[in-house]
């Protein structure tokens, strides 16, 4: 992915990616000075600048022969620290540019300095910083500059969480923090033994020299299992949905859309960049795997929550799950890692998941603000009520199940194509189970939405259309990713676009739909406004033996999760995870 | 034994202390406290890591000197806004430990359906 021979001298348009980290940091100390009066228009000044940056890097990225690379005070690594952008990174800054946009629009009326300055200001500096800690994440060159930006972020993330103060989400907080900082404690003891091996923590020149020795293995098991407790992969997850869902509406949506992908983003670079020649068909088969149990875990508690945004939050652990399944399929014959439509497919992934949750972690703070309440079961008729916040919800939603054209649909084909050519059928079966339960858990939602209600809603708020319209256009934008030409970026064949309009991209499409329609009603709980009606009862009967042992297993796979949310039972399964992948790359090597 | 062995041995003492402390502890302080060992392990392996140099005859590597005193910072910044959560919590009245029980949902309203 990162052609060597370039990579170590500054190219012509390399001083943008200091400028795509330096804005926000300008915007955040020019915020402080002048003061929480002013933090709102600082903000909503730098935010288009910071877009028109990530527009410049996405033009500059494909005419500087896909990377452009800028040294910090002109020093080469390995003494120096070198910024370099890829495909990949220009796409992650346009899209994290797209969703702060969005969220800064939302958040206008949210946190303005006369409701409460405290914390207003505090959303609009930690939403700056944010935004720096994540393009430096995607444009850092060495380990240790992603250390530092991996903290960055955690740092103004975990405030996010706990902005409105109440003791619950201030534990969320804390219990956020503490884990992500064992995560990154164990990332950064994995990057001290690859430098006492190399001498060098810059990505480009580590990945000439690396080889297969135990403590290099070890190191990367190490910074492994440090990122996966950040990007909250099924076992780690016991911070996630609680800070997730806690948080207010607009940093749920930068929380879940964008924070988590920092950290799996430098997985990436990690597994591509650092490691790519070390065999690892083994340890790819193994995170996918831990991604299979977080897609069932996370779709079947997602739907037995009673309340809107925890099942939001628990389909993002569901979701994430989804981003692993690329390992395997980019394994090549020799099994080695290699950056193809693989790599494409999950990246693909990567943005139009963080798309189209931003738009509905929104969609359900507008409906949380109008409503007064977001239980799942006292939706019905918000339809009607908030027909923009419903709708935002639906298309967000179809954009996540992989309604044609939308990313998603885009990547599942690529990664159907992946599992097709390297014969591994088994990823294609856990592809279209994911698929279902993604169908699954909208459709629940929509069906409550849309349900008529025997009693009027009276919305305690009166709705905002500009909220509302700039989350739509988020989720539409997710919706749209498939008709974006990603060539210059991405390496993605041309032929798959015709296949996923033909009848068979469809076929695929109605049986996730089917699929999903049966989970839902297999397992969620509650009871449907219809479910009286004499056609229902009718089917009912016949589905209740099936009920009942869904719901026993529901209800074990809750107590499962609730187990796996304990402490001792995240750290336990965090050295297991460590020893499981260094014991798997031994093995291979 | 030389002097790196002997070293190493303390860093990865402190770190195994210090995880151990982290996942069994708990007690939200003490975690923080077990995770600043696991910090001061690592910092103490990135100056093994320098000293190591000394024996090929080129001194003392000053780049993890310089690495070490970044992740003190960072590792500084960390404790005080870990402190600042805990000690808002404890103001707050609420439960002072990291267990994780329902996680909490926005706001209920007492009316139910």
């Amino acid at each position: 992915m990162l052609p060597p021979a370039s990579a170590l001298a500054t190219t012509t348009s390399g001083f943008l990616l200091v400028l795509s980290i330096a804005i926000p940091v300008a915007g955040i100390l020019l915020a402080f000075t002048l003061g929480d009066r002013y933090v709102r228009q600082v903000a909503l000044a730098v935010v288009p600048l910071g877009l028109a940056i990530a527009g410049a890097i996405l033009l500059a990225v494909p005419q500087g022969g896909g990377l452009i690379v800028y040294l910090l005070g002109a020093w080469s690594p390995p003494l120096g620290v070198a910024l370099r952008a890829d495909g990949l990174s220009a796409v992650m800054l346009a899209t994290t540019a797209i969703v702060i946009c969005v969220v800064a629009v939302f958040a206008t009326t949210d946190f303005r300095p006369a409701s409460d300055a405290r914390t207003s200001f505090a959303f609009w500096i930690l939403l700056l910083a944010v935004w720096a800690a994540l393009n430096m994440i995607f444009v850092g060159g060495d380990l240790f500059t992603l250390y530092v930006a991996l903290e960055l972020l955690t740092f103004a993330a975990v405030p996010l969480v706990s902005l409105d103060g109440r003791a619950e989400t201030l534990q969320a907080a804390l219990r956020y923090l503490v884990f992500a900082l064992l995560g990154s404690v164990l990332y950064l003891l994995g990057a001290a033994l690859l430098y006492g091996f190399y001498g060098t923590l810059d990505m480009v020149l580590m990945s000439r020299v690396v080889s297969a020795q135990p403590g290099v293995l070890i190191a990367v098991a190490l910074m492994t299992i440090g990122l996966l407790a950040k990007t909250a992969l099924f076992p780690l997850h016991l911070w996630l949905p609680s800070a997730h869902a806690g948080a207010p509406a607009a940093a749920s949506a930068i929380l879940s859309g964008l924070v988590v992908k920092g950290s799996f983003f430098i997985l990436l670079r990690l597994w591509f960049d650092v490691i790519p020649g070390l065999p690892s068909f083994a340890a790819a088969q193994f995170l996918a795997a831990l991604g299979t149990g977080a897609i069932v875990i996370g779709s079947v508690v997602a739907l037995r929550q009673e309340r809107l945004k925890l099942l939001v939050a628990y389909s993002t652990l569901a979701q994430i799950g989804y981003l692993f399944l690329m390992f395997p399929l980019a394994v090549n014959a020799v099994g080695q890692l290699e950056t193809g439509q693989a790599l494409a497919a999950g990246l693909l992934q990567t943005i139009s998941h963080a798309t189209a949750k931003a738009a509905m972690f929104l969609a359900v703070g507008s409906i949380y603000t109008e409503l007064g309440h977001d239980r799942i079961t006292g939706l019905g008729g918000a339809a009607r009520v908030l027909p923009l916040s419903v709708l935002t919800f639906a298309v967000g939603g179809l954009a996540l199940m992989g309604v044609q054209p939308s990313g998603a649909a885009f990547a599942k084909e690529l990664l159907l194509q992946e599992a097709m050519r390297t014969g591994q059928w088994w990823w294609a079966a856990v592809l279209h189970a994911g698929g279902m339960f993604t169908t699954a858990y909208v459709l629940l939602v929509l069906a409550f939405a849309l349900a008529p209600s025997d009693q009027p809603i009276a919305p305690i708020q009166t709705a905002l259309p500009r909220r509302d319209l700039a989350a739509l256009a988020l989720a539409t934008c997710s919706l749209l990713l498939g008709l974006v030409p990603w060539e210059p970026y991405l390496p993605i064949s041309h032929d798959v676009m015709p296949k996923l309009f033909s009848r068979d991209g469809l076929a695929k499409l109605l049986l996730s739909v089917l699929g999903g329609a049966t989970l839902a009603i297999l397992l969620n709980p509650w009871r449907h406004p219809l479910a009286a009606s004499s056609g229902w009862k009718a089917m009912g009967k016949v589905l209740e033996p099936l009920r009942r042992i869904c719901f026993r297993f529901g209800d074990l796979v809750d107590k499962a999760d609730s187990i796996l949310r304990q402490w001792a039972a995240a750290g336990i399964s965090l050295l297991l995870l460590g020893l499981a992948l260094a014991v798997l790359m031994f093995a291979a090597n | 034994m030389s002097g790196v062995t002997v070293f190493g041995s303390f860093a990865a003492a402190a770190i195994g202390l210090g995880l151990y402390g982290l996942i069994t502890n708990p007690r939200p302080l003490r975690k923080i406290i077990a995770f600043n060992l696991v910090g001061s392990g690592v910092f103490l392996l990135f100056g093994i890591v320098g000293r190591r140099g000394t024996a090929a005859g080129v001194g003392n590597d000053p780049v993890p000197q310089a690495l070490v005193i970044t992740g003190i910072v960072v590792a500084f910044s960390a404790t005080a806004l870990a402190i600042a959560l805990l000690l808002r919590l404890f103001q707050t009245g609420g439960p002072l430990t990291l267990g994780s029980r329902a996680p909490p949902g926005p706001r209920s309203d007492p009316s139910g359906d």
